[in-house]
């Protein structure tokens, strides 16, 4: 299993890492069992994703999936956010080993995941939005 | 990234260089298939003979009861898979633990689907079992039980003597998986009263593809592999001379030299160990404190993960390993962190280095001064335990 220059870059200089106070939507998925947790933070002004930031907990293809789905996101409006998929982040970084082709999954769940609370937290109904599948029981008992 | 400290010895070892000076002359001066009755092929059947007593002087054994094998997992194999055959008219119950190596563990699972019955004895928070449990375990149908010597992951060494007694009262065979063990422990075979015991040469400078098994004189084992004559029809197929050399050379030199080597390699980890538990906060020693092989450190860190932490290390030139599933190609964590009662994460979270004679105080220095700032980046992007620091 090898990694491809792109994801070792995003691995080693992740971007867009931290937290956004007051977000307008705060994804969280994944489970500690499994061994990948990814937060996500969204900052949403006019429809336009002007920041995104994230945590994560888990192996270098987690970590590399996160910093550039995060990238890939800011600036577009959330329709076109939406179409922040797995293949695209995964073809963003030339690829992933096939065994890590989840962390590409947990990235898009986390930006839907983060999207999904914003539009719950201003009433509205983002066309196309899946309410995400969170298994965060994990999560809690460390906090 | 150039490896530069080299800290992963219970995965592979280099080949030592008097071990490479001596097998080098069989593979072009002394090539002689040993089953040839001319005078090449006596170098190669006196080079087998002498390998045979270098390694049986090894385990207190005769040399009549070393059989060479293509290595550890072959070993393992045999040793089960032998004696559940050799033994199906006496029973058909073997007993094992939770923190076996896979060629241990995959080959009770074949033998559960052909009609044998396996348990698999839980271990302490330290890794060890409980002698009770074991006695428990046995019953009038139980033919072998095999305990590794000790633990590859965690490095625990597991009550050997105590266990081959046990054994031996019932009239049951003891194997023991001494992979990581040889050359690093004493083994004396007869005081330990173990009946088989698996041997691999690249764990002690020897080349990969070469092991040994033990076999007690008068232990049934039937064997794995058929065809000519080869190490007393146990094991078919041409010897592989080269290697066998090796190993017996590897083993003369890891035994003379264990006393000094266990030292100097215990004062290392301990250092190794305290250093990373003083300076980490959230972290912790996993296996035996006292009781565990003298290079192996195995140290879990919350909040973060395995494979992130092996990928930065190796950017820094040092070479490890990690319990982590993203390390085991699963999603589940390493069978033997389950096991001792981790938590997954805190299991995800482990890192294991493991240390020999060509490691220097200055390699514990590198990795004790570049692990905390490496935990904590890893730390500062985890999305974990930012209450807690």
């Amino acid at each position: 299993m090898e990694y491809s220059e792109k994801v070792m870059d995003h691995f080693m200089n992740p971007r867009n890492i931290g937290e956004i106070e007051d977000a307008s939507g705060v994804g969280l998925v994944g489970n500690a069992k499994c061994g990948d947790i990814m937060k996500v933070y969204l900052q949403i002004e006019d429809g336009i994703i002007k920041d995104a930031k994230f945590r994560t907990f888990g192996c270098g293809a987690a970590v590399a999936t996160s910093s550039m789905a995060t990238e890939l996101v800011k600036g577009k409006n959330i329709q076109e956010a939406l179409q922040v998929t797995n293949k695209a982040v995964m073809e963003a970084l030339d690829g992933l080993p096939p065994v890590k082709v989840h962390c590409s999954c947990l990235a898009e769940e986390a930006l839907h995941a983060a999207l999904w609370d914003y539009a719950k937290k201003n009433n509205i109904v983002i066309e196309g939005l899946k309410e995400p599948v969170q298994d965060i029981d994990e999560l809690h008992h460390h906090q | 990234m150039k490896t530069k400290i080299y800290m992963d010895h219970a995965a592979t070892t280099p080949v030592r260089p008097e071990v490479l000076q001596e097998i080098l002359p069989y593979f072009t001066e002394y090539y002689g298939n040993a089953s040839g009755i001319y005078g090449i092929a006596k170098e190669s059947k006196k080079a087998l003979e002498k390998a045979r007593e270098q390694v049986a002087a090894g385990i207190g054994a005769k040399a009549s009861e070393i059989y060479f094998t293509a290595g550890g997992s072959e070993s393992d194999n045999m040793a089960l898979r032998g004696v559940a055959q050799a033994r199906r008219q006496k029973g058909n119950h073997i007993i094992t633990t939770k923190i076996e190596h896979h060629a241990i563990l995959h080959t009770c699972e074949y033998l559960e689907k052909n009609g044998y019955d396996v348990t698999y004895l839980d271990v302490d928070t330290d890794g060890k079992i409980r002698l009770d449990d074991l006695k428990a375990a046995i019953r009038p149908e139980t033919i072998l039980i095999s305990v590794m010597f000790a633990n590859n992951e965690i490095g625990t060494i597991e009550p050997i003597a105590e266990i081959g007694q046990i054994a031996r009262e019932k009239g049951i065979y003891f194997h023991t998986d001494a992979v990581q063990a040889m050359g690093h422990v004493e083994i004396d075979v007869d005081k330990m009263q173990i009946d088989l015991l698996s041997i691999s040469g690249h764990k002690l400078g020897a080349p990969k593809g070469i092991g040994a098994i033990y076999i007690r004189s008068g232990i049934q084992v039937s064997p794995l592999i058929f065809g000519g004559a080869q190490e007393r029809k146990m094991r078919a197929g041409t010897e592989n001379i080269p290697g066998i050399v090796g190993l017996g050379k590897a083993v003369e030199l890891a035994v003379a030299e264990l006393p000094e080597t266990k030292e100097r390699l215990e004062k290392m980890r301990d250092r190794l160990i305290s250093g990373i538990l003083e300076n980490i906060p959230h972290s912790r020693l996993n296996g035996h404190p006292t009781d565990r092989l003298p290079g192996n450190c195995n140290v879990s860190f919350e909040f973060i993960e395995g494979e992130s932490m092996l990928l930065l290390l190796d950017a820094l030139g040092v070479a490890a390993s990690s319990g982590s599933a993203c390390t085991s190609g699963s999603l589940d964590p390493s069978h033997v962190l389950l096991a001792i009662g981790l938590p997954h994460e805190k299991a995800h979270g482990s890192l294991r280095l493991t240390l020999d004679m060509d490691n220097t105080e200055e390699d514990i220095d590198f990795v004790l001064e570049k692990l905390p700032p490496l935990v904590a980046r890893l730390r500062e992007m985890s999305p974990l335990g930012h209450d807690a620091e």
